[in-house]
């Protein structure tokens, strides 16, 4: 103890002494900043956003100036997205659209499944057992034994690992890509892209890289020079994900995606591959399993699985009827196609209108050969054409887009969907309509 | 200790000195817990990562299995999907409790369900099921507000009658060939239930969220967003491209300063005017159990010209007198909000959304909506279940079933709240809020609360980080009006137990140490 004290006495009589010894223009140096940090200590700190020069009274003047544009600008009354068709009854294949029956050309009812018995006895018994609402997220008592048994029956029929479903088919896109794709990342789309891959892209805030729609040779070339651009920083491309998404059948444009050019091009520039299926699925392959491709599924994440309520069973068990069906009879898939590939040999040559989609796809666009030149009046032309065909007993629909929000808007065109309900007299009573329809008004 | 007190007494006394604002008291609790829990509860986590990091290292030396997804051979040098410390907190710390979420259920989530029985062979990496089914477990955790998650034939027969004109599917947009009479039925009723000209339905809550929003606001416009929104309401704020501001949770001088600021100042560095100033909040937070300050709010947006959206996803059906929501809670006019914005899912027992308004707003929506021309839209036997659930609840079927069913959660709500309180549990949230959130704190005692509880044969839901602040793990109870006094009595019953066991009594204001504090509350509660 005695010896600390000594020793702090001892570097105390050191300070004095340095002190003393000091030369005079190093005391008044360091004097002069001792007294500018006080100053800067007590003096007030000003922000540099506020202008000091407002005074109240500008202030309310300004805030009650200020008007905001109204919450949402007037909608014309023609608008065509106003006077929607109104369907009486369920959207089966005969179907009654604002008053009058048709048959029905303009439902994806590709499998003819909307109004299977089976199908609505299996949700009947799901009705019975579970109610209609499942009351909570997929973490908090909405996991139901039918939405395990469809995620198993799905990674079986699909020949993949594992599945999940969601409850809301755009919602499954757009937050799947998010879970994966995060901000740094970098993923190389189709421009065909739907808008619900779209718009998770937009969430996922990734680079994204158009290509041109089934141009292999154009992605070679992005991903050459995503390869160039990796070599220049090794560090960041080891941490860099890169991911490829594409459709299996295009909604807006009818065609497939070449799937084994998109695995090779996988494996020489160590891109994982998305693949949206809401079309191909139950369509393309000998069994229905669409365009198919494994992907390693996490449960966690995902926005739209963890934090919106779950699918309401009776529709899972609706989905499970649907499966079982579909691999109970595997040849509706060579039924299917066969009636394609007739409406679209027959819709071949009709004056003015052009046929835009594979022959086995079941979702076909029919565009204008030649536009007027605006947007609008080829959208009336087509309405003229779809409202003769309505009247003589056709549902059709135009295809309908956000056109001030999609990234490459599709021309418009008149949807044609075929399912396996169709006889083939009324293929070509649609086919021999379209075609008087497309002569009245077009020429 | 002396700053929550106040905080109370703030809250009780704001609701009578604002007499000309609110009509009826408006008591909050958020408590804070002692010192010694934010310690203890960092020092878990603390123990937790340290163990992770032990695990860790364990696995990478090949001295522990490794369990997690692997790549397939192929890919073995594809960049990974994940990277190790994304995934820290996954592995080593939610791993451990995992069983409490994700339990399937197999049977309709009423007042009572059955679990089926899942064990782990390997500390919850894999689950299997043993094939049996833990009966009548009293479910406190769905959203069940006002019990129409239910099975009785009498109930069901509309429902049943068009899923088999109807079937299970649509096939189509809206905006295509997917508008049925149904959803024109269906429209008309929301409309006329809250009072406004006109709704649009949409197939799913959360996305009715995430895809409106864009189309109502845009780059140029400033989006003023309660800091405890739920994940959709952020991911359409996002989506949009406006600029968005966070204002303190339900803290109307927060709210006040960014207005004030942003109409004086203009946008960032080009000091132009916002286009359009658009507050979003909800009726009823779910992880805090409070009610938005509406009639503070609603006096705000007049006075500075901004917009008001309101989702009532939690609140339509469970407050109010005859259950339309924090509007009619309030007293106030479905005028005075621009956006009415709710969900089917917990109150009515279906699934969806709806967005009502004046007739422009919902014109707009029609034409310019995401989900309007790309998502299919919702099919016809869960429309009719909103249907009847709503006809139930207008009194329309001509019983008054609806009117007691609003008049019994609130009774549950109030007498479930009253005896946590009493009981010296920390509970947020408005006593007339059917959420109630309890705290847990400590990360070891939300693995141990929701697996006892399951032990005694009651399902609750336990939420830790991220979902709440790393020092706020709860327990959040959801009542409901299919609730018996009974099954609120043997949860009460088993939540003192286990609230000794694994001293979960935090509140220092329970009734036997301050019985002065809740003479006056006394009197609201009795009816």
């Amino acid at each position: 103890m005695a010896a600390a004290g000594a020793g702090q006495q001892w570097v105390l009589v050191e300070m004095v002494q340095a002190f003393y010894e000091a030369p005079a223009y190093h005391l008044i140096l360091e004097g002069i900043l001792i007294l500018w940090i006080i100053r800067l200590l007590f003096s007030k700190t000003y922000k540099l956003q506020e202008r000091s020069d407002l005074t109240l009274k500008e202030k309310e003047e300004l805030i009650e100036e200020w008007q905001p544009e109204p919450l949402v600008p007037p909608v014309p009354k023609d608008h065509p997205a106003l006077n929607y068709n109104i369907v009486s009854g369920p959207p089966t294949h005969i179907i009654t659209v604002n008053g009058k029956e048709c048959i029905n050309f303009a439902s994806f009812n590709f499998l003819g499944l909307l109004d299977n018995e089976k199908v609505k006895s299996a949700a009947q018994a799901s009705l019975k057992k579970y109610g209609v609402g499942t009351c909570g997220p997929r973490g908090f008592y909405g996991t139901f034994d039918v939405h395990l048994e469809l995620e198993e029956r799905l990674a079986k029929f699909m020949r993949t690992e594992e599945a999940i479903i969601y409850s809301y088919g755009f919602a499954t896109i757009a937050s799947a890509i998010p879970a994966y794709s995060k901000r740094g990342d970098i993923v190389f789309v189709d421009e065909a892209a739907c808008f619900a891959i779209q718009k998770g892209l937009q969430a996922s805030r990734s680079n994204i890289k158009l290509f041109k729609h089934n141009d292999m040779a154009d992605l070679e070339r992005l991903l050459k020079e995503q390869e160039t651009e990796d070599q220049k920083n090794p560090r960041k491309a080891r941490v860099t994900r890169r991911f490829m998404v594409v459709e299996g059948l295009y909604m807006n444009t009818g065609d497939i995606c070449p799937l084994p050019e998109l695995i090779k091009l996988k494996y020489k520039y160590k891109v994982r591959i998305f693949l949206e299926e809401s079309l191909s699925f139950g369509v393309l392959g000998e069994h229905g399993r669409g365009i198919t491709e494994h992907f390693g599924i996490n449960r966690l994440s995902g926005q739209g699985y963890c934090f919106s309520a779950s699918l309401p069973p009776l529709l899972a068990a609706a989905a499970i009827e649907a499966l079982n069906i579909m691999e109970d009879n595997p040849d509706i898939f060579q039924t299917l196609r066969a009636k394609c590939e007739r409406i679209h040999k027959a819709l071949q040559g009709i004056s003015g209108l052009k046929v835009v989609g594979e022959s086995f796809s079941p979702a076909l666009h029919l565009q204008l050969e030649e536009s007027s030149g605006s947007r609008e009046n080829d959208v009336k032309l087509l309405k003229r054409v779809v409202d003769y065909c309505m009247n003589s007993g056709i549902a059709l629909t135009q295809a309908r887009y956000l056109e001030k929000e999609e990234k490459c808007l599709p021309p418009p065109s008149i949807r044609v969907v075929i399912t396996v309900e169709q006889t083939e007299q009324e293929l070509d009573k649609a086919a021999s309509l379209l075609k008087e329809a497309a002569q009245s008004v077009l020429n | 200790g002396v700053e929550d007190r106040f905080s109370i007494l703030y809250f009780q006394k704001n609701g009578i000195s604002n007499g000309t604002l609110y009509k009826k008291t408006f008591i909050e609790h958020f408590e804070q817990a002692p010192m010694y829990v934010a310690v203890l509860t960092f020092l878990g986590f603390g123990v937790g990562t340290v163990f992770g990091y032990l695990r860790d290292f364990m696995r990478a030396w090949g001295l522990e299995k490794r369990n997690v997804a692997t790549e397939r051979e192929q890919q073995k040098d594809f960049v990974p999907l994940y990277q190790d410390f994304e995934n820290f907190y996954t592995r080593n710390l939610y791993m451990r409790i995992r069983d409490n979420w994700n339990r399937p259920i197999c049977s309709v989530p009423g007042p009572q369900f059955d679990l089926m029985e899942r064990v782990t062979d390997d500390y919850n990496w894999t689950f299997r099921f043993t094939g049996r089914t833990i009966k009548n477990v009293i479910n406190m955790g769905s959203y069940n507000y006002l019990g129409f998650a239910e099975t009785d034939v009498n109930a069901l027969k509309t429902v049943t009658i068009e899923l088999q004109k109807y079937g299970t599917g649509i096939c189509s947009t809206r905006q295509e060939m997917g508008t049925l009479d149904k959803h024109i039925e269906l429209e008309k009723l929301v409309a006329n239930f809250l009072g406004v000209e006109d709704a649009m339905v949409f197939g799913m809550g959360f996305a009715t969220n995430s895809m409106n929003i864009p189309a109502l606001v845009g780059k140029g416009c400033l989006i003023l967003s309660d800091e405890l929104n739920h994940t959709s309401l952020v991911l359409g704020a996002r989506l949009s491209g406006a600029t968005i501001r966070i204002f303190k949770h339900n803290n109307m001088q927060s709210l006040e300063k960014l207005l004030r600021d942003a109409i004086i100042y203009g946008q960032p560095r080009s000091r132009r005017a916002w286009r359009k100033i658009i507050i979003l909040v909800e009726g009823i937070y779910s992880m805090e159990g409070s009610i938005v300050r509406l009639p503070e709010i609603v006096s705000l947006k007049k006075k500075y010209k901004a917009y008001l959206y309101l989702d009532e996803a939690h609140s339509i059906g469970a407050v109010g007198a005859t259950g339309r929501g924090v509007v009619e809670y309030f007293g106030m006019s479905p005028d005075d909000v621009d956006v009415l914005m709710g969900t089917f899912t917990k109150s009515f027992g279906a699934a969806g959304g709806y967005i009502a308004g004046r007739k422009d707003l919902v014109d707009f929506l029609r034409t310019h909506s995401h989900s309007a021309v790309y998502a299919t839209s919702m099919c016809p036997p869960v429309a009719e279940q909103i249907i009847r659930a709503m006809k139930c609840l207008m009194g329309l079927d001509g019983t008054t079933q609806g009117l007691q069913r609003v008049r019994q959660l609130g009774k549950n709500t109030r007498y479930f709240r009253r005896r946590l309180h009493e009981m010296g549990f920390i509970i947020y949230g408005n006593d007339d809020s059917p959420v109630v959130p309890l705290l847990l704190y400590m990360p070891g005692k939300i693995g141990a609360f929701a697996r006892r509880m399951l032990e005694k044969n009651i399902g609750v839901v336990v939420v830790g980080f991220p979902a709440t602040p790393i020092t706020e793990s709860r327990a959040r109870f959801c009542v409901s009006a299919a609730h018996t006094r009974e099954m609120l009595n043997t949860v009460l019953n088993a939540l003192d137990e286990l609230g000794d066991f694994l001293q979960l009594k935090y509140s220092r204001y329970s009734k036997s140490s301050h019985p002065e504090l809740y003479e006056e509350t006394r009197l609201e509660l009795e009816d």
